[in-house]
């Protein structure tokens, strides 16, 4: 049995069962032009300060419509009970987090991808290769957070409540250091300097996090 | 083959088993009787790997249940049947050939089965019922198990399946499986059973074959010890 | 035995805060840059100093927890954490109100302020969490895994808020450095605080032991119905 190789099969099974019911990436894509659209509202968008903001708004739809899709990580495996057979096959915990988290940050990523561009237009940003690695790792940090959180909520009643209220507070750090990143290499800036402490901090949290919710899986799901 | 001595499992500080200790030997089928909430179902959840005792050990083949290679000799149907509806009938099965190790070549042969084979590429979703049934069956046969947990298995299948799964675990035994499940189905469970358990209120109250009295009045062992 | 220790402890504490008030206002002067609002350091910084040393007990509980499978540690990390959450309060209540009167506003997103806002919305979580899952061990294990995930949080939460900060600077509540009689009145408001708080620690794990016993008398009376 290989383990890396069940984390696959997972992830794929999860990818291929997304594509044909599509059912968290639609509300979640249109979650994020929703909030898009209020953001704009709210701060006009071609003032030279919403410039200033952009990381941090855009963050902010990436985080909310976020919790569409960790909300659904496990909660798509209660139908039909097949979290149980996930749970009594002989893969390593481990393997089922990576195999979870692995699907969901490329739902994630592609709610990401589609935001992007109509972010870019509305707030007459300029997007820059640079923000590829900040993505990708802040995504991780929203997904390894979720993700955990989302196990650990799967048999929890209010669990649509519960996440959002769990999950924000401890992804505080990541989500500073993701928005202030974001907002300094759109204003042109480069990785160096204060920016490379806030990615240190970004890849110190990844880490930690990850950590953490591959070693406490196993209790979380069997107790 | 199986074995579990002195097992306690609370449930914040209620015994939902007291004590409980039975074996189970290769070729052997268990019927695991009781009432509802006499720990049926926390027992062989405990022997499926999905929660651990509180005190006293369970082995499979010498190993702990939440091993993996105790994890790799157990088959599993409960209540759920544990199938992804978005996948197609081949797609479930290439998941759990993946996850317990089993070659793809596998896949048709249990799906023949099962028959299943014809619609191999449709979606479980649009399933009916007996299909989705046998589907699971196909699940939990498909990696060999030497151990079949089986939770009240008879309850909501077809004759078919009915069928179905009787002949499997027929085989299962003769290549030296055991079987373990509760039921309610007392016929159809004490005409496979060579073993029985009665269960109350999370205690063992009785432990032995299956004897002839058993088979000629199901109902037997509860008139005795008073489930009424 | 236990309610004994409560009362002598609850009764020791209040004493030293009423004594240590009459020093703190009555006899200590006024602080050279700030006046007279000075003074609500002597809760707010002890408030700190405690709501983490709860935060501390529970983190130790829910690890004991996991390890041992004891309802009482499960008890200790819930009382803890509740009453840790409420000295962060204070702290919070208090350090608004210091920075309403020195600087005019009620929020100044200080980095002390801000961090300790997250860490309150964090065990808030975990407050809120508990009663949202009815089986007994389930919730004490999910509890300790949320009581580790949230305290692994708190140094990260302090350091990155703290950066953010350096480079985005706001006001700022300056404790600076203490003559040695305030600091008296410090360590002795922070010890009588303690002893209170250690007293309501032990209250509230005499309620959580009887509000176990009876979800379990519950379950058994509905089984033999």
């Amino acid at each position: 049995m290989n383990s890396f190789g069940a984390a696959v099969a997972i992830a794929r099974k999860d990818l291929r069962s997304e594509l044909r019911s599509k059912e968290a990436t639609n509300a979640a894509v249109s979650f994020a032009l929703v909030i898009l659209l209020i953001l704009s509202v709210a701060f006009e968008p071609t003032g030279d300060e919403t410039h200033a903001i952009a990381g941090g708004l855009l963050w902010i739809v990436f985080a909310f419509s976020g919790t569409l899709i960790l909300n659904r990580t496990f909660a798509r495996e209660l139908q039909n009970d097949a979290l149980e057979a996930l749970i009594a096959a002989p893969i390593p915990g481990w393997a089922l987090f990576l195999g979870k988290a692995t699907s969901s940050l490329v739902m994630m990523l592609v709610v990401e991808v589609v935001s992007l561009p109509i972010f870019a237009i509305f707030y007459d940003v300029s997007l820059v290769w640079t923000l590829v690695p900040v993505l990708l790792l802040g995504t991780w940090a929203l997904v390894v957070v979720g993700v955990a959180f989302s196990a650990l909520t799967v048999n929890v009643q209010l669990r649509e409540v519960m996440l959002p209220l769990l999950i924000y507070p401890t992804l505080v750090p990541a989500l500073i250091a993701s928005m202030i990143l974001t907002g300094n290499l759109l204003d042109g800036q480069a990785f160096a300097g204060d920016n490379l402490t806030w990615l240190r901090l970004l890849v110190g949290f990844d880490i930690i996090y990850t950590a953490l919710a591959v070693g406490l899986i196993d209790i979380v799901l069997v107790g | 083959m199986v074995a579990v001595e002195g097992v306690w499992k609370y449930f914040g500080d209620f015994p939902a088993l007291r004590d409980v200790s039975l074996n189970v030997s290769r070729g052997a089928c268990l019927a695991l009787l009781g009432r509802n909430g006499a720990g049926k179902t926390t027992l062989l959840r405990i022997l499926a790997g999905f929660s651990k005792p509180a005190k006293g050990t369970v082995t499979i083949a010498g190993a702990a249940p939440r091993d993996l290679s105790a994890r790799a000799r157990v088959g599993y149907i409960g209540h759920g049947i544990a199938v992804w509806d978005e996948l197609s009938a081949e797609e479930n099965l290439r998941v759990f050939a993946t996850l317990y190790g089993v070659d793809r070549a596998q896949i048709p042969v249990w799906l023949e089965r099962v028959g299943l084979l014809r619609v191999r590429e449709g979606l479980a979703r649009e399933f009916s019922r007996g299909m989705r049934q046998r589907l699971a069956i196909a699940r939990a046969f498909l990696h060999q198990p030497e151990l079949l947990v089986l939770d009240e298995p008879f309850t909501s299948l077809d004759d078919r399946a009915i069928a179905l799964l009787q002949s499997l675990l027929r085989e299962a035994r003769e290549r030296g499986a055991c079987v373990v499940m509760s039921t309610h189905q007392l016929r159809e469970a004490l005409e496979l059973a060579s073993d029985v358990v009665l269960l109350k209120n999370g205690r063992v109250a009785h432990s032995g074959e299956r004897t002839e009295e058993m088979l000629k009045d199901p109902a037997w062992l509860y008139a005795r010890y008073g489930e009424g | 035995m236990r309610e004994k220790a409560i009362y002598i402890l609850g009764l020791l504490g209040a004493i030293a805060l009423v004594a240590n008030m009459y020093n703190i206002f009555l006899v200590l002067p006024d602080e050279a840059n700030q006046g007279a609002i000075y003074r609500i350091i002597f809760f707010h910084v002890p408030a700190a100093i405690i709501a983490f040393t709860f935060f501390f007990v529970a983190l130790i509980c829910s690890v004991a927890f996991l390890a041992f499978k004891t309802f009482k540690a499960d008890a200790i990390a819930v009382a803890a954490t509740e009453v840790g959450v409420m000295f962060a309060t204070i702290n919070l209540v208090t350090g608004s109100i210091w920075g309403r009167n020195i600087w005019g506003i009620w929020w100044t997103w200080d980095y002390r302020i801000t961090s300790m806002f997250v860490c309150v919305l964090l065990y808030l979580g975990y407050l809120i969490m508990r009663p949202a899952i009815t089986e007994p061990t389930q919730r004490a294990t999910l509890a300790a895994v949320l009581s580790i995930f949230a305290f692994a949080d708190v140094p990260i939460v302090w350091f990155s808020i703290r950066w953010w900060r350096t480079q985005h600077p706001g006001p700022v509540l300056e404790t600076g450095g203490l003559p040695h009689n305030m600091a008296m009145a410090l360590l002795y408001n922070f010890l009588a605080l303690l002893a209170i708080g250690t007293a309501l620690v032990l209250v509230r794990l005499r309620s959580e032991h009887v509000q176990r016993e009876i979800e379990s008398l519950r379950r058994l009376a509905l089984v033999e119905a």
